[in-house]
C-alpha cells in the first residue's frame, strides 16, 4: 500500500516536472513543407539550422509547397497528415482555413512578442489576414524590364506594359488575372481607390479585358516564378512580372542587364500554417518551432539571405548585409520607403469570392 | 421401368448425374484459377478502380449542402423563388441555428467555398455571417432570463431538456437544445449541464411557445406555462435585418436560390459547368460566352491529339523500318539513340525545346542568319499550339517506333523480294505487302500515342502559351490550386467516356485483334 502511495506520488511528481520542461512532449523530427530553391535554403539557414540545434529536432525539408493545398487535402482525407508546418502564400492559407484544414492561432499566445515589446497581433498588424495564417515575408509582385532593349527613355511606371507605341516588343504576365486584372484598371484610368469597386461590375471586367486585349499579341503568359527572369535573360521579352526576389537574383547575383520597376508592385504575404488532425505532440513541437521561427530577430535574419520584406514591424530596422554578396539589403526590399512610393495592396477577401468566376472569364478570354 | 431408366440422368462412375459431376470439377478448376489471380485482383481493385471510383464519384457528390444547413435546406423546398423576394425571418432562424453548429465544427466557410463555385461571393458571404452568428436570437435569451432568471441555469434546461413529454411538447427547442449539447460536447469537451444554451435555444423556445397560445404545457415545469404567458408579448428579433447588415447578399433572391438549387444530395451542376452549361431555375442552360472555355479545349485535345499521333506515325515508320533492316550493329547504335531521350526528364527535354524553338532560340537564329525570314519577323514556335505539338511528338515518338520495330522485325523480308521477283515496283511491293502487315504495329503505337498525349499537361503548360494547353491543364487547376475537385472529376469523367468511346469505334473499325506490341 505504502509502497504504492509513493510510486503514484513520483509519477505524479515526474509528470508535472515533464510538463514544466517542455520539450519532452514533443515530437523529435518534423518535416517542413515549403517552396524549394534559393527560398528554402534561405529559411534553412535562419531557421531550420538555428532551431535544430538549440533544441535537437531533425528537421525534413519538403519542396511541396506548389501542391501544398491540394496535397494537405488529400492528406486530411485519408487521415494521415505527414507535414507539420507548411509555408503558403497567403491566399492558400485562407483556402485551407476555410476547409478546416488549417489550425487557427492566437497570435498573442502562441506566437513570440515583438522585440520591441510589442504584442505578436500589433507587431504583425494587418498582415494576420487569416485566423490560421502566421506571415513569414512581404514580397512582391512587381516588374522588370530589360535596359538595352527598351531604347532611351526607362519605363517608370507599370503603363508602359501597356504602351506598345514606346516600348514594342513581347512582355511577360502571369496567366492568371490576379494582378493583371488591376493593372490593367490602373493604366485605364481608375483611381487606386476604386479599382475593386469596377471590377466587381461586369462593366469593369470588361473594361479590363479590353485594356489587355490592347497587349493581348504581344504577352508570352507564365506560370512558374522562374520564366520572367529566364525570358529577360534571353532577349525574348523587354519587360516582365515576377517575384521581386527573383530579379534580385537576377540583377545582382547574375548581373544581367535587367532594371527594376518598382511601380505599382502589389505586395503578398507568404508565412506559415499548421495544418489539422496532428498529434499533441506533433502539434507542440509545431507550435514550438513556429513560435522560435517567427521572432523579431529570426524574421530579420532571413532577409540575409533573400530579399524579401520580413512581416514584422520590430524586424525591419534589423535587417542588415546579404550573407555572400555583402550588399546592403534593406534597399532591395520591396518595403523600402523608396521602393514603396506607389503600391497595391492585394485584397485576400475580395479575391477569395472572385477568384473561382474571374479565373474561368480569363481562361475563356486566353483562349479566344 | 426400363423408359425411366432410360430417360434419367446419365451417371458418372459414383453414381452422380454426370454433368452435376462436371460441373463440380470445372467450378473447382475455375475456384483454383480465381485463387490464383485473386492477388493481382485485389490488388487491381484496390489501388486502381476503388480510388478512380471514388474520384469520380465526387462529380455528382454534393451532400455538404443538407448536411451543414439540414433545416434550412428543409424549409426551402418549399420556397418559391420566382416570388421575387427574399425568405422571411423564420427562414433566417433556421439558418440560425444551422450556422451555430456549422460554425463551431468550422464547416460554414467550407460550404462558403462549394456554393462560391456556383455563385460568386457566397464564400465571403458565409465567412462574415459565421462570425457573428452567435449574437443572432440574443434578444430572446436577455427578455426570458429578465423574466425569470432560472432561464440562464443550465442546470434546469438540462432536466427539462430530459422531461420525456419535452420533444413532443417543444420540438423546436428540443432539437435546438439537442445540437448545442452534442456539439459542444463533441467539440469542445464541454458539459451542456455546466453550460448555458446558445441563443438559438432560446429563439426555438419562443417559436414553440408561440406557436400555438392555447397549447397546454401542464406536463411540464411551471416555468414553461409562466413563459408561454409572456411570450407573446417578447419584442422579436428582427434575424433578416440582422443578416442584411452582415451582408446585402442575404437579401437577394440569387444566394437563397443558390442554396436551394444544390441543397439535394447529388448534383448534375458539376457535368453541366464541364460542357459550359449551368444549372437555373429552368434546367440546364448555357453558360455566359465570356465563360465557355471546356467544350473549346475537349475539342482541342481531340484535335492536337490526333495530330501529334499522325506527326508520330510519319516520322516514327521510317526510324522503325531502318531500325529493323540495318545490319544489327547499326541498329543497336540507332535503338540507343530513340531509348536515350526516353531515359531523360521530361522537363529536361521540354526546357530544352523553348531553348531551340523561342523567338531568340537557336532554330530562329539559323533560318535568320540563312536569310529566310526577316529579323524582325522571326517565326512564332513556341507558347502556341505549333510549340505543344512539336514538343509532344519529340516525346512521345519512342511509344510509336517501339511497337512498330517489335511488329516490323517480324516480317519477313523474303516476302518483299518474292513480291519483286514477280515483278511489282519498289513502291507496290511495299504498299501490297508489307504495309498491310506494319498496320498491327502502327495500331498500337497509335492507341499508345493517342492515349498517353490525352492526359498530358506539364508539357503543354510550358510550351503551349494560351492556344496550345490541353484539358488536363484544367484539370490540374481545378484539382491543386481552386480545390473544385467535383468539377476536376467530371472533366476526367468526360474525358475518360471520350476514350473508351474512341477504343470501342477503334474495335469496331479496326479491330482490337489486329493491335500487337511486339511478335
Amino acid at each position: 500500500m505504502k509502497l504504492t502511495t509513493t510510486l503514484m506520488a513520483s509519477t505524479a511528481m515526474v509528470m508535472a516536472g515533464t510538463t514544466a520542461f517542455a520539450g519532452s512532449h514533443m515530437a523529435n523530427e518534423m518535416t517542413i513543407v515549403s517552396w524549394g530553391g534559393a527560398y528554402s535554403a534561405s529559411q534553412k539557414a535562419a531557421y531550420h539550422d538555428p532551431y535544430s540545434e538549440a533544441n535537437g529536432v531533425t528537421i525534413v525539408n519538403d519542396e511541396s509547397s506548389a501542391e501544398a493545398v491540394a496535397k494537405l487535402r488529400a492528406m486530411s482525407e485519408a487521415g494521415n497528415v505527414t507535414w507539420d508546418v507548411v509555408d503558403v502564400v497567403a491566399a492558400d492559407a485562407i483556402r485551407l482555413c476555410d476547409e478546416g484544414l488549417a489550425l487557427e492561432i492566437d497570435p498573442d499566445t502562441q506566437l513570440a512578442d515583438g522585440d520591441d515589446g510589442s504584442k505578436a497581433s500589433d507587431d504583425f498588424g494587418d498582415l494576420l489576414v487569416s485566423d490560421c495564417f502566421i506571415p513569414q515575408i512581404v514580397y512582391s509582385t512587381t516588374a522588370g524590364y530589360r535596359t538595352d532593349l527598351v531604347g532611351d527613355t526607362a519605363p517608370t511606371s507599370i503603363c508602359a506594359f501597356f504602351d506598345l507605341e514606346a516600348y514594342p516588343g513581347m512582355r511577360s504576365l502571369e496567366k492568371r488575372p490576379i494582378n493583371n486584372m488591376e493593372w490593367a484598371l490602373l493604366c485605364d484610368g481608375v483611381a487606386k481607390a476604386d479599382v475593386y469597386d469596377v471590377l466587381e461590375t461586369e462593366a469593369g471586367q470588361s473594361q479590363a479585358f479590353a485594356k489587355l486585349d490592347t497587349i493581348k499579341d504581344n504577352v508570352v503568359w507564365w506560370s512558374a516564378g522562374a520564366d520572367t527572369p529566364q525570358l529577360l535573360a534571353d532577349g525574348e521579352v523587354i519587360m516582365g512580372t515576377t517575384y521581386n526576389g527573383r530579379l534580385f537574383a537576377l540583377i545582382e547575383e547574375q548581373n544581367q542587364p535587367v532594371g527594376m520597376l518598382w511601380d505599382a508592385q502589389v505586395f503578398d504575404l507568404d508565412g506559415w500554417i499548421i495544418p489539422t488532425g496532428l498529434s499533441p505532440e506533433r502539434e507542440a513541437r509545431a507550435l514550438d518551432y513556429i513560435m522560435f521561427a517567427t521572432d523579431t530577430q529570426r524574421l530579420a535574419d532571413q532577409a540575409k539571405y533573400i530579399s524579401y520584406g520580413p512581416a514584422r514591424a520590430s524586424s525591419a530596422p534589423l535587417v542588415g548585409k546579404h550573407a555572400t554578396l555583402g550588399i546592403d539589403m534593406a534597399q532591395h526590399m520591396p518595403t523600402d520607403p523608396e521602393n514603396a512610393k506607389n503600391t497595391f495592396l492585394y485584397n485576400y477577401e475580395w479575391w477569395a469570392d472572385y477568384r473561382d468566376d474571374l479565373d474561368a472569364k480569363f481562361q475563356a478570354w486566353l483562349s479566344q | 421401368m426400363t423408359d425411366t431408366a432410360n430417360s434419367g440422368p446419365v451417371l458418372a462412375a459414383d453414381g452422380r448425374p454426370l454433368k452435376a459431376s462436371l460441373n463440380r470439377a470445372l467450378r473447382r478448376q475455375k475456384l483454383r484459377a480465381m485463387l490464383l489471380i485473386a492477388p493481382l485482383l485485389i490488388f487491381i481493385m484496390i489501388t486502381f478502380v476503388v480510388p478512380i471510383g471514388q474520384m469520380l464519384f465526387r462529380s455528382v457528390e454534393n451532400q455538404i449542402v443538407s448536411e451543414v444547413l439540414p433545416r434550412t435546406t428543409q424549409m426551402l423546398v418549399e420556397w418559391d423563388a420566382s416570388s421575387g423576394e427574399a425568405p422571411d425571418n423564420t427562414f433566417f432562424a433556421a439558418l440560425t441555428k444551422d450556422l451555430m453548429v456549422a460554425v463551431e465544427k468550422k464547416q460554414h466557410t467550407r460550404l462558403g467555398s462549394r456554393l462560391n463555385y456556383e455563385t460568386t461571393g457566397v464564400s465571403s458571404l458565409f465567412r462574415k455571417s459565421g462570425r457573428k452568428v452567435d449574437d443572432m436570437g440574443e434578444g430572446y435569451t436577455d427578455q426570458f432570463v429578465a423574466f425569470d432568471p432560472t432561464w440562464a441555469d443550465p442546470a434546469f434546461w438540462a432536466d427539462l431538456m430530459e422531461a420525456p413529454s419535452a420533444a413532443q411538447a417543444l420540438p423546436q427547442t428540443t432539437d435546438a437544445y439537442n445540437a448545442f449539447a452534442s456539439t459542444i460536447m463533441s467539440e469542445d469537451d464541454q458539459d451542456p449541464r455546466a453550460e448555458q444554451p446558445w441563443h438559438t435555444v432560446y429563439l426555438s423556445l419562443h417559436q414553440d411557445l408561440t406557436a400555438d397560445p392555447a397549447a397546454d404545457f401542464s406536463g411540464l415545469p411551471a416555468e414553461i406555462a409562466a413563459a408561454q404567458a409572456v411570450a407573446g408579448g417578447f419584442a422579436m428579433d428582427d434575424l433578416a435585418a440582422a443578416y442584411i447588415d452582415i451582408d446585402e447578399d442575404w437579401g437577394t433572391v440569387e444566394t437563397w436560390q443558390t442554396i436551394q438549387t444544390y441543397s439535394s444530395k447529388f448534383t448534375n451542376g458539376y457535368f453541366l459547368n464541364a460542357v459550359d452549361m449551368q444549372k437555373s431555375p429552368d434546367g440546364a442552360e448555357w453558360r455566359p460566352e465570356d465563360q465557355q472555355i471546356y467544350l473549346t479545349l475537349f475539342v482541342r485535345t481531340m484535335i492536337m491529339s490526333m495530330t501529334i499521333t499522325i506527326s508520330c506515325i510519319l516520322l516514327g515508320y521510317p526510324v522503325a523500318w531502318l531500325l529493323a533492316n540495318l545490319p544489327m550493329r547499326q541498329a543497336n547504335l540507332l535503338m540507343i539513340l530513340v531509348l536515350l531521350p526516353f531515359w531523360t526528364s521530361l522537363l529536361v527535354r521540354t526546357s530544352a525545346w523553348k531553348v531551340l524553338l523561342q523567338q531568340q532560340g537557336v532554330i530562329n537564329d539559323i533560318v535568320v542568319w540563312l536569310g529566310l525570314v526577316a529579323d524582325d519577323n522571326r517565326l512564332a514556335l513556341i507558347n502556341n499550339a505549333t510549340g505543344t505539338i512539336i514538343a509532344m511528338t519529340h516525346i512521345l515518338l519512342p511509344f510509336m517506333i517501339l511497337p512498330l520495330y517489335s511488329v516490323m522485325k517480324t516480317i519477313p523480308p523474303t516476302y518483299l523480294r518474292a513480291a519483286k521477283s514477280l515483278g511489282a515496283t519498289n513502291w507496290t511491293a511495299f504498299w501490297r505487302v508489307y504495309f498491310p502487315q506494319s498496320v498491327p504495329g502502327i495500331g498500337a503505337g497509335s492507341i499508345l500515342v493517342f492515349i498517353l498525349s490525352i492526359g498530358y499537361y506539364i508539357t503543354p503548360e510550358i510550351v503551349g502559351g494560351t492556344k496550345g494547353v490541353f484539358i488536363s491543364n484544367r484539370i490540374a487547376y481545378h484539382i491543386s490550386s481552386s480545390l473544385n475537385w467535383g468539377l476536376a472529376a467530371a472533366l476526367g469523367a468526360i474525358l475518360l467516356a471520350m476514350v473508351l468511346l474512341l477504343y470501342w469505334a477503334y474495335d469496331r473499325i479496326v479491330g482490337i485483334d489486329n493491335v500487337k506490341l511486339g511478335g
